[in-house]
């Protein structure tokens, strides 16, 4: 039978409910622009939902649509604002099958330099919809037009080893342990200790912000005359992490300022206070001076499970984007997760200029960052100075690689494992540069290095055979197919 | 005291080849080879004076080691830092600095705490060997 135009958009636009690929959002046939934002979701769809439908729901859901038709979407040009659905991918060998769904938004959709604005959009609603079984955020390409009216990081990797007059090795750290339970004179000593043996950085921990036991001002008084004491004693810049972190930005403000007058050279903050927050502590950072770290308390509540969520990578755009100069983004080798090929995507996207896609290491858009400054990762958690050749192998030297327990828990005190730490990135980017194989080597240049330094023999002593290997629960599993976005 | 400023001050002094061969890095990397020195170590003190014009387009690494041992016969005395330089577009900064000279005793630092209210204190780092002119700080011959 023929169907009229007036009948077909009689049937588009009469009350009711209908699918959401009768409404606009999926297009196979759409060609995303270079301005476009994209976005790459894993969906699991529930048992009989067909996955373009539901590929649909998630761009209708994620831009204008809600469940019914609406006739105020004709007092619009809707084509312009809906979420386009472009492309579903299955996934291999998933069983409940996921697919990956490729959605474009027009940048109309989003506010300049917000980052909560973004979130919203993209991951506000859809999360919990019904049609879905799971649903998570792998990657997103953000178009150079949008990336310039974000502030980015307030100094980056070049300028903060300017500022630390520090060139050609990792930067090295810990966190203060035990990272509750110090009174703030205690706790200073640690700081000390740490810093006159070698570290550049010492560092509160995601929960040390103001407790009973331990307050803000006390801490921050005894760790920067720790601090400075240590400068004294080694004419090295160093620094230690100062959380901020507090109830209202009020009190954040009032801790990143004291922070500041006592000469810290940096401030730190958790995930956990949000994106606006966080945006607000960067355009402070970047007016007072002071470096910015970002321990991403949280994240791994939504980024580990491999259905569902949001990928970290994601986050590590956001956080280039509203600016900060740190970020946990991994270890390898250490407690925490991560595959490494996953963690090699997360480093190139905080640190190099333009990233192109590599199913390889999960990264499903070329993302250009038209020259934004980097962000220095941070690997932390589970690693030791025996590791040093591997460190180096996967995360490069424009890291800050923290060593807690690997410092503090050496047998001859907290300078001495400091001391460990430092002779042993000394003497790897040492034989790197020889040109040796120092991967392979590895070993063998720490224990000739341990013959003249007692400090590195005895870590090597206690951690050389300590490792951890379990699978990860999230590994990239990208279908090489030819990708139409070009940009 | 042992001021740790640079890459390798952890380690024991770099004899000549290891300075070759840390340079020929920076070579293989397209690297601008800088040499400076100074008797000022204040670790913000940025701006040491220059041997010469950093060395673009340099062929051989031991020709900037040839430098180096210039500037150590001239300024025995003083901290001589080797500087390589990452022109690269993103860069555009030090990637690699090491210290390859020091003075055979170094006084260090006085810590120097100006107190004020509230248990507010402000913090300056003051080198001992600065009390004295330049030239004159670190012993005999010091040019």
């Amino acid at each position: 039978m023929q169907v009229t135009a007036d009948e077909r958009a009689q049937s588009r636009w009469a009350a009711g409910v209908i699918p959401y690929k009768q409404m606009g959002y999926w297009r196979p046939d759409y060609e995303p622009d270079d301005t476009d934002v994209l976005a790459a979701f894993r969906i699991t769809p529930q048992i009989g939902v067909d996955p373009e439908e539901a590929a649909a729901a998630v761009a209708g859901e994620s831009s204008t649509a809600t469940w019914t038709v609406v006739w105020t979407d004709r007092l619009t040009a809707l084509d312009n604002y809906q979420g386009k659905a472009y492309k579903v991918v299955p996934v291999p060998g998933s069983d409940p099958p996921q697919y990956i769904a490729y959605i474009a938004y027009k940048l109309d959709l989003f506010e300049e330099g917000s980052i909560a604005n973004m979130a919203s959009s993209i991951i506000g609603n859809v999360f919990g919809f019904k049609a879905l079984k799971a649903l998570r955020l792998e990657d997103i390409r953000v178009p150079r037009e949008y990336v310039k009216t974000f502030q980015g990081p307030p100094h980056g990797i070049v300028n903060e080893r300017e500022m630390l007059n520090k060139h050609g090795r990792p930067l090295l750290g810990a966190t203060t342990k035990p990272k509750l339970g110090l009174s703030p004179r205690n706790y200073g000593r640690v700081v000390y200790e740490a810093l006159r043996g070698g570290l550049d950085f010492v560092k509160d921990d995601e929960n040390t912000n103001s407790q009973p036991f331990n307050r803000w001002r006390e801490r921050y008084l005894y760790c920067m005359d720790a601090v400075q004491h240590a400068m004294a004693e080694t004419g090295e810049i160093k620094g230690h992490y100062l959380n901020v972190t507090a109830a209202s930005m009020e009190e954040m403000y009032e801790r990143a300022e004291f922070a500041r007058d006592l000469g810290s050279v940096i401030v730190m903050m958790d995930l956990t206070v949000g994106f606006t927050a966080m945006t607000s502590m960067s355009r402070w950072a970047r007016k007072n001076g002071v470096l910015l770290h970002l321990h991403r308390a949280g994240y791994a509540t939504y980024a580990r499970q491999k259905n569902h969520g949001m990928n970290f990578r994601v986050l590590a755009k956001w956080c280039r984007m509203l600016g900060v100069d740190h970020i946990h983004s991994g270890t390898v080798v250490g407690k925490l997760e991560g595959d490494p090929r996953a963690i090699q995507g997360y480093y190139d996207t905080l640190r190099k200029d333009f990233i192109p896609r590599d199913g390889a290491t999960g990264i499903y858009f070329d993302q250009d960052w038209v020259h934004m400054p980097s962000v220095m990762p941070v690997a932390s958690g589970g690693i030791h100075a025996g590791q040093m050749h591997q460190l180096l192998h996967h995360l490069g030297e424009d890291v800050v690689l923290q060593f807690g327990g690997g410092t503090i828990g050496h047998p001859q005190g907290v300078a001495a494992g400091a001391t460990a730490n430092r002779v042993a990135v000394e003497v790897m980017i040492q034989a790197r540069n020889e040109g040796r194989d120092y991967l392979r080597e590895g070993p063998d240049i720490l224990q000739r290095a341990a013959l003249w330094s007692p400090e590195l023999r005895a870590a090597l002593e206690v951690w050389g055979e300590i490792s951890f290997d379990y699978e990860s629960t999230d590994v990239p599993d990208m279908v090489e197919t030819p990708m139409p976005v070009v940009s | 005291m042992l001021i740790t400023q640079g890459t390798f001050s952890f380690l024991p002094e770099l004899t000549d080849e290891q300075i070759r061969a840390q340079i020929q890095y920076g070579l293989d990397n397209e690297w601008a080879v800088a040499i400076e020195f100074t008797d000022d170590p204040h670790p913000r003190n940025s701006y040491w004076e220059m041997w010469g014009m950093p060395m673009f387009d340099l062929k051989s690494a031991e020709e900037a080691l040839r430098e180096v041992n210039r500037c150590r016969e001239a300024f025995p005395h003083r901290y001589i830092r080797v500087s390589l330089y990452d022109a690269k577009l993103t860069r555009q900064t030090i990637a690699l600095q090491f210290m390859v000279n020091r003075p055979a005793e170094e006084p260090g630092f006085r810590l120097e705490r100006q107190e004020s209210k509230d248990r507010m204190v402000h913090y300056t780092l003051h080198s001992y060997a600065s009390e004295r002119p330049s030239g004159q700080r670190y012993g005999e011959g010091d040019a």
